[in-house]
Parts: C-alpha cells; sequence; structure tokens
C-alpha cells in the first residue's frame, strides 16, 4: 500500500513541476492519436455510409469483416503494420518504421473499423423514409450524404470518441512499430509501461493520470458538443 | 393536352414479390388526383415509383411527354416535385432549416429563399415556430411544417402519401382547410394517397382505386360511387350489403332475382337469367320487432341479429336473413326496440332502394341504374 501512496505523492509532485519529459510525452501522444483519429474519421464515415446506403453482394461479409476489425487485437496490428515496413517489407522503401508517422499508421489501423461500425450503425439507424424524404427534395449526392451525416451527428460522434479512445489507449502496436524512442516515438501509454517495467512507478502513476486526464477532456469536449446538439 | 405525369405497364418487385403492376396512370395539369385502397394496395409504392425512388423492374414513366429516364441526374427529375409522408420526417434543426432545404437545394438565392419560407410559414400558421427545433412540435405542428417545406418549392406535382392519418379529427380539419386554401392559390397538381374515402371524396377531381398494385379502377369520384367496378371498389365506397344472383323473373317495373336462396325484388328491367350483382345501403334496412306486412317495402324477411357495434351517434346492427345484411339504426331506436345479438326480428327494404352495380348477360332494354 506504501508503495501505492507513495507513487501517487511523487507523481503529483512530477506533474506539479511541469516536467518537461511528460509534457512532450503527452503533447506527442495527442498529436499521434488526434491525427490518427482524424483520418479515421474521413475513412470510417466514409466507408461506414457507403456500406449503409448501398447494396452490394457480400455486403454481409463486409459488414462482418467492420465488426470484427472493432476489436482487433493491438499486438496483431503491431506486427503486420511492422511486416510491411520493416525495411525489406512491401513498403520499407518509405522508411516508416520507428517514426511518430507509423505509430499513426497502426492507430488508424485500430481506430478506423471502430468509427466504420459506428458509423455504419448509424447511418443504417436512419429511418429509409428519412431517406426517402431528403431525395425527395430534389438533393443530389453530395448534399443527401452532408444531410444524412448531419441527422447522424451524435452517434458519428459518439464513433468519434471511441475510435479516439481505442487509438489514444493502445500500447502494443505503438511499441512494436515506434520502438518507444525517447523524445522521438515515446507516447503516454509506451512510457507507463516502459517506466513499470523499470520499477518507476510514481513515473508511470503520473504518465498515467495524465494518459486519463487527456482521455477525459477529450472526451469531455465531444461529449458536450454532442449534447449541445442534442438539446 | 398530353398529361403532366404518365406511366405506362409499370412494375416493381420488392423482395422477389411483385408489389406495383399499374398499366396505365396519368395526371392532368392542376389536377388532384387521390389514390385510394387499403394498407398495402401499392398507393405508397406507385408514389415512390413517380418520384424515381424505387427501381421499376420494367415500364415507362412520361413527365410532360419525355422519357423520365432521359433526366440525369436523377434529382434534377425529382426537384420538380415534393412530398410529404405519414409521419412528418423533419430534419434535426430549426423550423426555418426545415422549410429552406428544398430552396437551398434548388440553389434559390437567399432573398428570394427568406421570402419563400415566410410566405409558407405563413400560408400554415406557423410563423411562431420559426426558430424551434423541429424534433420538439407536436404531430400537427411537424405535418405543418413539412406542408410548409413542400409548398416552399412550388412544386409542379405535389406528392402526398397519407399525410393526415397520424392527426386527431380537428387537427386534421383545421390542416385540411390550409391545404385546400394553399392549393387554391397555386398551380400545383397533386397525387394524394389515403385510405380515408371521405377525404378523397372532398379534395379529388379524380379518384383511382388500388388494390394488390393494380389499379382498379379510376376517374371522377361520382362515376366510380355510381358505377364501382366490382365488389372491391364498391366496399370503398361504403357499400356494406354486396350480393350476387340471377334474374328470375321479370316483373312490370321491377324484377325478381335469387340470391343465396331468397328473392330480392329490385326496381328497374333486367333480362331473364341475367347475373346481377347489386348492394343496399345500411341506412335503407328497416327493422322491426314485428312481421312487416302492411307496408311499401316489397323485400320482406325473418332475420336473426348477429352483432351490434356501437358507431358513435348510431348502431351497426348485422343481420342474417339467409344473407347478410347490414343495418344502421339510432340509439333511440335501439332504446325502444331493446335489440340484442342473437335474437330474432323482422327486416324490409323497398325494391327502389337496392342499387344495381352489375349486370351481366343483359339482352335489350334496361343496364345499370
Amino acid at each position: 500500500m506504501d508503495l501505492v501512496v507513495q507513487g501517487i505523492v511523487r507523481a503529483a509532485g512530477l506533474l506539479a513541476s511541469g516536467d518537461r519529459e511528460i509534457l512532450e510525452i503527452t503533447l506527442l501522444s495527442l498529436r499521434v492519436s488526434g491525427g490518427a483519429t482524424l483520418i479515421s474519421t474521413v475513412i470510417g464515415v466514409t466507408l461506414g455510409a457507403a456500406v449503409a446506403l448501398n447494396r452490394f453482394p457480400g455486403r454481409n461479409i463486409a459488414v462482418s469483416l467492420i465488426n470484427t476489425g472493432m476489436g482487433l487485437p493491438p499486438v496483431v496490428v503491431g506486427l503486420w503494420v511492422t511486416l510491411f515496413i520493416w525495411r525489406s517489407g512491401p513498403l520499407g522503401d518509405l522508411g516508416l518504421l520507428y517514426t511518430p508517422t507509423a505509430i499513426v499508421v497502426a492507430q488508424v489501423v485500430i481506430a478506423a473499423p471502430i468509427v466504420t461500425g459506428i458509423s455504419l450503425a448509424a447511418m443504417q439507424n436512419i429511418p429509409e423514409k428519412l431517406r426517402f424524404q431528403i431525395l425527395s427534395l430534389g438533393a443530389g449526392r453530395a448534399r443527401y450524404l452532408a444531410l444524412l451525416v448531419r441527422e447522424a451527428r451524435l452517434p458519428l460522434l459518439a464513433g468519434v470518441m471511441a475510435g479516439f479512445g481505442g487509438a489514444l489507449s493502445e500500447v502494443g502496436a505503438s511499441i512494436m512499430v515506434g520502438g518507444n524512442i525517447r523524445g522521438y516515438t515515446r507516447v503516454l501509454t509506451t512510457a507507463t509501461v516502459m517506466e513499470t517495467g523499470m520499477g518507476n512507478f510514481e513515473v508511470a502513476i503520473a504518465l498515467g493520470f495524465v494518459l486519463l486526464v487527456v482521455a477525459f477532456i477529450i472526451n469531455y469536449v465531444l461529449t458536450s458538443i454532442q449534447q449541445r446538439i442534442r438539446s | 393536352m398530353a398529361p403532366l405525369l404518365e406511366a405506362r405497364g409499370i412494375r416493381a418487385v420488392r423482395l422477389g414479390r411483385p408489389v406495383l403492376s399499374v398499366e396505365e396512370f396519368s395526371l392532368g395539369e392542376r389536377e388532384f388526383l387521390s389514390l385510394v385502397g387499403p394498407n398495402g394496395s401499392g398507393k405508397t409504392t406507385l408514389i415512390l415509383s413517380l418520384l424515381r425512388l424505387i427501381a421499376l423492374r420494367e415500364g415507362t414513366i412520361l413527365f410532360r411527354g419525355a422519357d423520365v429516364r432521359t433526366v440525369r441526374p436523377v434529382h434534377r427529375y425529382r426537384q420538380n416535385f415534393a412530398a410529404v409522408f405519414q409521419e412528418p420526417l423533419l430534419l434535426n434543426t430549426t423550423v426555418y432549416n426545415n422549410v429552406a432545404e428544398g430552396l437551398r437545394i434548388r440553389k434559390r438565392g437567399g432573398e428570394e429563399t427568406e421570402a419563400s419560407v415566410h410566405r409558407s410559414l405563413e400560408r400554415f400558421g406557423i410563423s411562431g415556430l420559426r426558430d424551434r427545433n423541429a424534433r420538439g412540435l407536436s404531430a400537427g405542428e411537424s405535418q405543418r411544417v413539412s406542408l410548409a417545406r413542400a409548398f416552399a418549392v412550388e412544386p409542379e406535382v405535389l406528392f402526398l402519401d397519407e399525410p393526415f392519418s397520424s392527426l386527431d379529427a380537428p387537427s386534421k380539419e383545421l390542416i385540411l382547410r390550409d391545404v385546400e386554401s394553399a392549393l387554391g392559390e397555386s398551380q400545383t397538381a397533386v397525387v394524394m394517397a389515403t385510405h380515408d374515402m371521405a377525404e378523397a371524396l372532398r379534395l379529388s377531381d379524380r379518384i383511382a382505386v388500388m388494390g394488390s398494385g393494380r389499379i382498379l379502377q379510376a376517374g371522377p369520384p361520382d362515376e366510380l360511387m355510381r358505377h364501382p367496378a366490382d365488389e372491391f371498389v364498391a366496399s370503398f365506397f361504403g357499400y356494406e350489403t354486396i350480393l350476387r344472383g340471377a334474374v328470375e323473373e321479370v316483373l312490370e317495373g321491377s324484377f325478381l332475382v335469387s340470391a343465396e336462396g331468397r328473392t330480392v325484388e329490385i326496381a328497374g328491367s333486367a333480362a331473364p337469367g341475367s347475373d346481377v350483382t347489386f348492394s343496399l345501403s345500411p341506412e335503407s334496412i328497416l327493422i322491426s320487432r314485428e312481421p312487416l306486412e302492411r307496408v311499401s317495402a316489397r323485400n320482406r324477411f325473418a332475420a336473426r341479429i348477429d352483432r351490434i357495434i356501437p358507431a358513435g351517434f348510431y348502431f351497426k346492427v348485422h343481420l342474417n336473413c339467409g344473407f347478410p345484411l347490414v343495418s344502421y339504426i339510432t340509439g333511440h331506436s335501439m332504446g325502444l326496440l331493446d335489440l340484442r345479438e342473437g335474437e330474432e326480428v323482422h327486416c324490409a327494404f323497398k325494391s327502389t332502394a337496392v342499387r344495381v352495380l352489375q349486370m351481366r348477360g343483359l339482352q335489350g332494354g334496361g343496364g345499370r341504374q
């Protein structure tokens, strides 16, 4: 118990002193996971809408694949992204291994199916008659999609939040493709794993706390937007 | 003059099942056409087909004489129309934005949009709701917004798919009046789906009765009422008792028809052996506890009361006198006669009260009455 109390007290001290390294790790986490969420949102909403609004052969298989993708194990993602960007791999020439970009790619692979799955459900939930009503107003393809996205904005925002959560909290893929390089690819989750392994519990607790606070703040902002729309 | 909107031999299939098979449909300029039929008769499917919202298996739709498949992109074609469905189907935004959406889609200028929205909100008495979110409105208010949105774009054809069926009677009456007044000021033709014949009779220039995805009969309301094509159409015009029989004997000024083991005298002329389909209006059936001997009614039968159904100001009494018969009687008469289900009574109707719907095998004079 002493270990925990001591850890919390020293973590509070570290945070209060504005530790530069923790700040840099936090900012990198935000940049990487924020970027991954942004890309995942574009991919996920587009793909989710396309599958939800169209009928095509193999659609059930596509939906099952998306739903399976929502629970992809990060280490499996890390393994496959590593294989692709390994120096001798298909994308090896891009030199992405052990870079922040590699982490973004891995996190997109994790978060995009989450956003896609929730977007798909959200768009499918829009009653067919409302879709007919929008089309009968004379809306072209772009306006039709824009109005549907606006109608489904509440669950779509939930999808974005879930995607961001998935990206920010994963650790396996980030370690494998980023390498946890100090000052370059070290993010909050990988740093927490490393510090715990080294027995530096106070730093690990401080990093874990920051991770929770960051997740809370981002989700609070998105929830506020969501609830304002709702009311 | 060529019809505004026409359809020829259109067929639609849903989940492998044929849901629409219409040989001919036409709508004239400024015409109000009602599609009347029970649920599942194909009214909505026909409207969705005309709006090109569902794919047709075969057939042609012409708008102002041109095949609509030549109009691309398809939303340009739809911009000639507006639709109001049974549920108001409003967007999750303000009333103003809902009414303005169709105009924005048509890329009308800001000032024109503002003026049209203002006019349409005024017309339907909802100017005060302009900045409210449309999702928080009552059913009546929502349907007014939906109608205001449709009228704002001044469509060439307005499609109304059971727009009043979810409203209570007073709200419906008020909205109907507003719609009548709005139509009076516009050049819009209307196709309205409804299962309420009273609505259809009130508003329509023509009525098309639909069943099993087909148009069974179309024409002016009085023509359909006088000469329904079959029993299904007749039932939609309130004919409760529809019977068939063969002419047994021709008398002077009337003839006797054998129907379900009983003989019915019908005023008019007919050829012996003709097959007759006839109906009796419930208002013309008399009920008595005593045998009706010295009355002018030529048709008198003993009957059993099968069911008594309260229907507001009157009671609907289902009788069985060898064939089923429905009679309407007032609450006062019901109190006086103290009728109960299962009791034996006497009923009568005049030969002139019988309406011949169809007569086949008719030779020589006479005809539909």
